[in-house]
């Protein structure tokens, strides 16, 4: 398993556009992607769950990958996240 | 006639026929379905039909409204494929419910739990998983698309309206949307903006059954009016407003997106004057690079006791998340003279406007100014936030004031709560007192922002209430523009920016002087900004000042 921090820059936070986006890229892959926030870990898959979550600008987030290829969905989440949020 | 009011969010004026839409599903009536291999098969056409509804609406608002409207729909189809909302549904089949008990139980669920969060964002997408639950309900029910009625100039009336249904309507039948319910930040009213029609939220909820099908009625978004049957006369002066409205939209149409830029290259900066959150709107709206003049009184002149820091940071993180990084100026309290509040209970006085007002109010009662700066930087971190000082008449003033935002600073930092150490902090320049000093204030400031009203006022002793004084109030005065531009030399000598918020800085006879001047900034109300970039950009000052 590989994790990374990160603060969330994006004035919105994770709002409904960059989530679905995540939601999308994260079902590229076979390993499992979970973002963490405060104790509370969702699978970032889950769109609508990961909205609940009230990501805002200045929160630390924890992503985690896991699986087969999480060499590849590490570098490429971890990029996402630089440039989209 | 009947005159209705509700929220205006888009200022624009449409005279047509009242369109009343009543939601067509009804409760869901069947709620045990005998068969659930058959429910699962007609949930399952059901969502691929809405699919590709949902692509459809994605294209006609990538053609019609643009990129940013078009991906609404295009996270719809993304949450109508959600992982949890799906098993939420397939659960309830799976117990024996039929497919449109469990849309709607599961949609209502998921719509609710958006509903409470903490967050006006979050909030506001209950919307979208109503909008995509009833969709797929309206799929299950086999009706096809809604084709709204023959009849064009409609004003489409609702309780609410959902991003689908407001992008599905034909956009040359509709002329308006008045709605119910509904917020600023409501699809209804974003849509409607970007569409560019007007649009009145928050009617009331009793306010379809006022109307009649077919009514001919005056939607004015400016003034929040929804006018039904109206008289001939109203009729006459709404339809010559929507001319001159015409008439403005089309320089500003012209001017959208362009740099404020004088045809010799020199740039300045065009900012809007706002008096409340809600003008944020109307600031973006109309291109301004900025909010130059927040005006933080409206949050006291509304209550009957002090606002808290809460309720303060709540309303200046909003505006200055709304401004994207944008420079967002904020006055802080100017309260006294014309602007009295009865819980201050400031004494009677004989001079109100030379009276305990704006900064001295703020430094005879820290405790009012603290919080207000405690909750402004609190706020900075949205944002890029300036601070201003109103009414500042000496150099001492300006130093304690300053005194207080490093108390505040500290007291913040000792509480780890994050603020932007590079706030800046200037003053409004609106005494003669200031710009005969303003080289000295420049050492211990940020920036400048010349407040011409009081400055005027106070330059040539004339009340500006006073109706029997307008022909001695010359605004072309020339000692006010001495003073603008001594400030203005000042400011630059001491490498500072300086600006202009008052009525004058709208004033495009005067924009040549003022960038003659060098002035680094205007000001100016939303609806003028684009006239103003319209002058800037047909100035030359090259060669002969011009008049």
């Amino acid at each position: 398993m590989k994790s990374f921090q990160y603060v969330i820059k994006d004035e919105l936070g994770l709002h409904a556009r960059p989530a679905g986006m995540l939601a999308k890229q994260a079902k590229n892959y076979e390993s499992e992607i979970t973002i963490t926030k405060n104790d509370k870990t969702v699978v970032c898959t889950k769109l609508m769950a990961m909205m609940g979550m009230c990501v805002k600008k200045g929160d630390t987030v924890t992503v985690a990958v896991n699986g087969a290829d999480e060499d590849t969905a590490f570098d490429d989440i971890k990029k996402f996240f630089e440039e989209n949020l | 006639m009947v005159k209705l009011i509700g929220k205006g969010v888009y200022s624009a004026i449409a005279i047509g026929n009242i369109s009343v839409i009543k939601k067509s599903y009804a409760e869901t009536s069947e709620i045990k379905a005998d068969d659930k291999n058959k429910e699962r098969i007609r949930l399952e056409n059901a969502k691929n039909e809405a699919v590709s509804q949902i692509k459809k609406i994605y294209e006609k608002a990538l053609t019609d409204a643009g990129e940013e409207t078009a991906q609404i729909f295009d996270i719809h189809l993304m949450m109508i494929e959600d992982e949890d909302y799906n098993d939420a549904i397939s659960a309830l089949i799976d117990e024996g419910y039929t497919a449109e008990y469990s849309v709607a139980e599961t949609g209502k669920n998921f719509a609710q739990s958006f509903a409470d969060m903490d967050d006006e964002y979050m909030k506001a997408r209950s919307a979208d998983i109503k909008d995509i639950s009833d969709r797929i309900l309206s799929c299950l029910s086999g009706k096809k698309d809604d084709n709204r009625s023959q009849r064009e100039n409609l004003i489409i009336c609702a309780d609410d309206l959902s991003p689908s249904e407001t992008m599905s309507i034909d956009r040359d039948k509709v002329i308006a949307f008045v709605t119910a319910f509904g917020s600023p930040n409501s699809h209804t009213a974003i849509l409607a903006r970007s569409i560019g029609i007007p649009a009145i939220i928050g009617m009331g909820k009793d306010f379809l059954q006022k109307l009649t099908d077919g009514e001919k009625a005056i939607v004015d978004g400016e003034t929040g009016e929804l006018i039904l049957s109206p008289d001939k006369e109203t009729l006459e002066v709404k339809s010559k407003k929507q001319a001159e409205e015409k008439q403005e939209k089309a320089l500003i149409e012209e001017n959208r997106g362009k740099e404020n830029i004088t045809l010799d290259g020199t740039r300045i900066d065009v900012f809007a004057n706002i008096g409340n959150p809600q003008n944020v709107i109307s600031a973006i709206e109309n291109d301004a690079g900025g909010i130059g003049l927040f005006r933080s009184e409206f949050i006291y002149l509304d209550k009957e006791r002090y606002p808290t820091e809460e309720e303060q940071f709540e309303i200046y993180k909003t505006v200055l998340s709304e401004m994207k990084g944008k420079k967002v100026i904020i006055r802080t309290l100017d309260i006294g003279a014309d602007k009295n509040v009865e819980y201050f209970g400031i004494p009677r006085e004989e001079n109100p406007a030379l009276g305990l007002r704006a900064i001295r109010l703020c430094l005879d009662r820290p405790e009012i100014f603290e919080t207000q700066l405690r909750a402004l930087f609190r706020a900075s971190v949205h944002g890029n936030l300036g601070i201003m000082f109103p009414m500042i008449s000496s150099v001492n003033e300006l130093i304690e004031a300053k005194r207080i935002c490093d108390k505040i600073k500290n007291e913040l930092k000792s509480d780890n709560i994050p603020y932007d150490e590079n706030t800046e902090i200037g003053i409004m320049v609106e005494t003669p007192a200031a710009a005969v000093i303003s080289d000295k204030l420049a050492k211990h400031c940020d920036f400048f922002s010349i407040g011409t009203n009081d400055l005027t006022q106070y330059t040539t002793a004339c009340d500006r209430q006073n109706p029997y004084l307008d022909k001695f109030c010359d605004t072309e005065n020339t000692a006010v523009l001495r003073l603008i531009e001594y400030t203005a030399r000042s400011a630059h000598e001491n490498g500072i920016w300086v600006g202009i918020c008052g009525e004058m800085a709208a004033d495009t006879s005067l924009t040549e002087k003022f960038l003659r001047m060098g002035i680094d900034e205007l000001s100016v109300t939303p609806s003028f900004v684009l006239r103003v970039r319209d002058k800037i950009r047909k100035t030359n000052l090259k060669g002969h000042p011009g008049k």
